[in-house]
């Protein structure tokens, strides 16, 4: 390391220098950081709470705005605007408020006991905004754990009221209903500044162990429902084919009635026509009538034996059995 | 000389500025102030926020919150009356009202917060010790659930809503009220006591559990003879309609072919009847068509020479 001999008269020239310099560099100095620290800009989604003296002095909008410099005044950016989100019993991953529970913190957060003394696991979302940013920052301190926990004990003051039956089918709505407006009372009691915009029911089921017997109960309404069905198809399958068929036999028989009369009309009325005629000489045509019948059947027969009143003789002969196989 | 007095003048504006520091103190929206003299507490406390004076070095300030402070209490189990044992998590807010006394008997929030404790803690354990379960679970005394239609006719008036007589807010009033004297005297106000969660402990739980899969599965049990009975009351219904329908077209088959024998009958009588000579020649004209009928060629017919058309056979004698 090289030498420099400096004598007293050189460092106070040096000293010297400075100080005329000092007097310009720290006004200088002075000014920058007074500009600087005495403007700031608002995101469009916020507001900006002013202090002075640590005393509230106003609450600017969105823009470009000034205020004393060195720490004098100081601001709070608080963002009115945007919908905040807590998730009660569960947590969407990547969600970025701070405030959610850990995750074996959840499991203590949906478990509830219902009106009937059942068991529950209820998931739930609050939406919230900030609506007052000087009660938001003054009031209470950490406004969102007391929402966390105010909404914790209304939701279950809601489903203390409540059947299981009703927290996991039908009550779902008027759960919401009841529990935003129960919550938003609460928290305006309180004076978070927050306002509470919706509570939507996520998940609602019965406690794990649980939820195989309450699938049960569905399917057995399904499996009800389907026995009704077969039922009502063997009926319809039945009835209407059996309706038809007894009207076929009805017509059938009408049919056959109706055919059976007109048959014996037209035999009667053939053979009055034919005894009409029968009459004017009835001899001669029972004699025609026997004759025409007869040359018209004994020609089919294959064996006809023409005996003599007195010759008995053959009779005993004949080889009754050889005929008839002819 | 020169020298001394500008260091003596740097020396001067330092101790002026420490002095100046010293003085002034800025109190903000969300915080109290009490001041202090070698320890022992000067005035009253501040909480008007913005700028204030004191005497440098000697007074020292005690900053505290002005904000409503929250308290949560540790989830411990504790039976109910009705013998349950129940892990009970209970919040509370509360606000420092008597700076001085705060100051003078817990002197910091930690303090503060154990005493809460101990005082919110035993007053819970108390209140729940004196209630069954259901009034810590309910609220609302008359209200009526609205159960879904079917299972709420299988399980009838027993599961509803068990009545109470007094219900969580007024328990939590009750707890409110007890806690809230006994912090008085420590600067404390306690705004406000809630029951956060109410829950079934591990050992309880099995049998909660069990009690609710043996409702679920009477439910359903109901829901499957429903089904049974009612297909059977179909297939009931189908085999009356059958029957019916069946039984009434064989009356009507009979009764119409009843009707059509007897007038085919009377028809025949008429016709046939009418007259001897009618009846004499229906005789004849039938037995001709009878032969036509009966005989076929496997036949075998002995006639006699005595008959009518053979007598010729033996020679025409001539009448």
């Amino acid at each position: 390391m090289a030498t420099i001999d400096i004598t007293p008269d050189q460092a106070g020239e040096v000293l010297k220098k400075i100080t005329s310099k000092a007097g310009l560099i720290i006004p200088a100095l002075f000014v920058v950081v007074g500009v600087i620290s005495s403007y700031y800009t608002v995101p469009a989604d916020s507001e900006a709470v002013i202090l002075r003296f640590g005393k509230y002095e106003r609450t600017t909008t969105s823009g470009l705005h000034f205020k004393l410099p060195f720490g004098l005044e100081q601001k709070y950016i608080l963002p009115v605007k945007r919908q905040l989100k807590m998730e009660f019993g569960f947590s969407t991953s990547g969600s970025t408020n701070v405030y959610q529970a850990s995750a074996g913190e959840q499991e203590q957060e949906q478990s509830m006991i219902t009106g009937d003394k059942n068991a529950a696991l209820v998931e739930w979302v609050v939406q919230y905004r900030i609506d007052d940013p000087e009660k938001y920052l003054f009031r209470v301190k950490d406004p969102e754990f007391t929402l966390r926990d105010a909404s914790e004990s209304v939701m279950r003051e809601v489903v203390g009221d409540r059947t299981v039956d009703e927290v996991i089918t039908i009550g779902r709505q008027s759960i919401e209903v009841d529990a935003l407006r129960k919550m938003d009372e609460l928290v305006r009691l309180y004076g978070l500044g927050l306002q509470i915009t919706s509570v939507q029911l996520k998940n609602v089921n019965p406690p794990r162990p649980v939820q195989s017997s309450f699938n049960e109960v569905n399917q057995a309404q399904q499996e009800r429902a389907r026995m009704i069905n077969v039922a009502k198809g063997e009926y319809n399958k039945s009835v209407p084919k059996t309706k038809g068929m007894a009207d076929q036999q009805v017509s059938r028989a009408e049919g056959d009635a109706k055919q059976r009369v007109n048959e014996a009309s037209g035999d009667a009325e053939r053979f009055l026509a034919l005894y009409k005629e029968y009459a004017k000489a009835p001899a001669i045509t029972r004699q025609r009538l026997y004759l025409e019948r007869i040359s018209e059947v004994l020609p089919r027969l294959k064996s006809k034996i023409i005996m003599d009143e007195k010759a008995t003789a053959p009779v005993p002969l004949l080889d009754l059995n050889n005929a008839l196989k002819k | 000389m020169k020298k001394f007095l500008s260091a003596f003048i740097a020396l001067g504006i330092l101790v002026v500025l420490l002095f100046v520091s010293g003085a002034i103190y800025t109190v903000r929206e969300d915080q109290q102030i009490l001041l202090t003299q070698f320890g022992k507490p000067i005035g009253d406390p501040i909480t008007e926020a913005g700028l204030h004076f004191k005497i440098p070095f000697i007074q020292k300030v005690n900053m505290m919150e002005k904000r409503v402070l929250s308290w949560d209490g540790a989830s411990s189990q504790m039976p109910t009356r009705d013998k349950l044992y129940i892990q009970v998590d209970t919040f509370a807010r509360w606000e420092i009202s008597e700076p001085l006394v705060y100051f003078q008997k817990l002197r910091d929030e930690r303090s503060a917060q154990s005493r809460l404790d101990d005082v919110l803690g035993s007053e819970t354990r108390n209140a729940v010790a004196n209630h069954d379960l259901i009034e810590i679970i309910r609220t609302t005394k008359d209200r009526q659930p609205q159960q879904p239609e079917e299972i709420g006719e299988i399980l009838g008036s027993e599961s509803g809503l068990e009545p109470i007589t007094k219900g969580r807010s007024l328990i939590e009033k009750s707890v409110y009220d007890e806690a809230k004297v006994k912090l008085e005297s420590y600067g404390i106000n306690l705004l406000d006591l809630r029951f956060k969660r109410v829950n079934y402990t591990r050992q309880v739980e099995p049998e909660i559990f069990g009690r609710m899969i043996s409702e679920r599965q009477q439910i359903a049990e109901r829901f499957r003879s429903e089904g049974a009975g009612e297909a059977a009351r179909i297939l009931g219904d189908m085999e009356r309609e059958v029957k019916t329908i069946e039984s009434e077209a064989y009356q009507k088959v009979q009764s119409v072919l009843g009707k059509s024998d007897a007038e085919a009958t009377r028809i025949y009588a008429e016709a046939y009847g009418g007259s001897p000579d009618q009846e004499k020649f229906y005789k004849f004209v039938k037995t001709l068509e009878a032969y036509d009928k009966i005989l076929d060629q496997n036949t075998t017919v002995i006639l006699s020479t005595e008959s009518d058309l053979f007598r010729l056979l033996k020679g025409d004698s001539g009448q």
